[in-house]
């Protein structure tokens, strides 16, 4: 069982565990959308105090920062006993084409050459992670959520609105990759 | 206790979910935006369409959630430029870090700690967003 579990997930078990993950939540009477959490952290944080949309119940969403810390336990586990011995099987033409960029494939789950602490003190480095992370927050509390709240708990609830956040989702992602990486690496 | 637990092991499934489909993945979001494979696209694809029918049955039966109160879902607010300008902004920081907001911890919990920079940039911009909420077109 534990071997099965350690091998890389097929994509259509992957998926259906996740709404499996919004279908608990609202048995929970919760809603699955992870980005509110970084709401509720400014808030903790005392945004409060100079922001009105700070000032809110944020006691009320401590489930959703239990989750939040769950998922960095998962995390934990996932990386000390439940990882696969195969390099990722990425596709040839993305291995093909990041090379292009000078960012080479190592069969991790996340480049080592980018995600490590001397890239970080280069400024493009700290331009990727905090520019990349003030992006994330600002454009997920803008459109009122993320690829949780969107793509899932949304589309799944059939709301338009959360289509159109899906689209702007790809139009960003994709500008980002093929007009900018170019230029950034 | 058991209250919090629950949540604290639904996110626990959640962090071993996102890590066993690879969609933590810096590369299978690159290969994502080069519609270089499908793996992507079929996570989200079977997690809506399950989605949808479960939604579907749990309106349909009347579900009630644990504490026996009858479910509810909320639209979301009828309107598109919010969704549009916001979403972008979010799609260029999830192709440019590689995470989307979950992934973000589930990585640093598989010991990428530079994640935290990227949670510092986050929490600056939705308190950015919260600054400049009522100059936005929404």
């Amino acid at each position: 069982m534990l071997e099965l579990i350690k091998q890389p997930w097929p994509w259509y078990t992957s998926g259906l565990a996740i709404s499996f993950i919004m279908v608990i939540l609202i048995f929970f009477g919760k809603s699955f959308g992870f980005s509110s959490n970084l709401r509720t952290m400014c808030s903790m944080l005392g945004a409060g105090k100079w922001v009105s949309f700070f000032n809110f119940d944020w006691k009320a969403q401590r489930w959703n920062l239990l989750f939040l810390i769950g998922s960095v336990i998962g995390g934990f586990i996932s990386a000390n006993w439940l990882q696969s011995d195969a390099p990722l099987n990425l596709s040839q033409a993305t291995i093909h084409d990041l090379q292009k960029l000078n960012i080479k494939f190592d069969g991790n789950i996340v480049p080592s050459q980018l995600f490590n602490w001397g890239f970080l003190a280069t400024g493009k480095g700290l331009l990727i992670f905090l520019g990349g992370g003030f992006l994330i927050g600002f454009g997920t509390r803008y459109a009122g959520g993320c690829t949780s709240g969107h793509a899932i708990s949304g589309l799944s609830n059939l709301q338009l609105p959360s289509l159109i956040a899906v689209i702007g989702f790809f139009i960003g992602g994709l500008v980002m990759t093929h007009l900018i990486f170019p230029l950034l690496f | 206790m058991m209250k919090s637990l629950k949540y604290i092991l639904a996110g626990t499934l959640f962090g071993i979910i996102m890590s066993k489909s690879e969609a933590i993945s810096w590369y299978r979001i690159q290969e994502m935006f080069r519609f270089q494979s499908f793996h992507m696209f079929g996570i989200i694809g079977t997690a809506v369409i399950t989605g949808i029918i479960a939604v579907w049955l749990m309106k349909k039966m009347k579900s009630r959630d644990v504490e026996g109160n009858p479910i509810s879902f909320t639209d979301k607010e009828k309107t598109w430029r919010r969704y549009l300008f916001g979403g972008t902004i979010f799609g260029l920081g999830w192709a440019l870090t590689g995470a989307c907001p979950g992934p973000v911890f589930v990585l640093l919990g598989q010991g990428y700690l530079v994640m935290i920079v990227v949670i510092i940039g986050s929490l600056l911009g939705t308190f950015v967003y919260g600054l400049l909420k009522t100059r936005l077109p929404h």
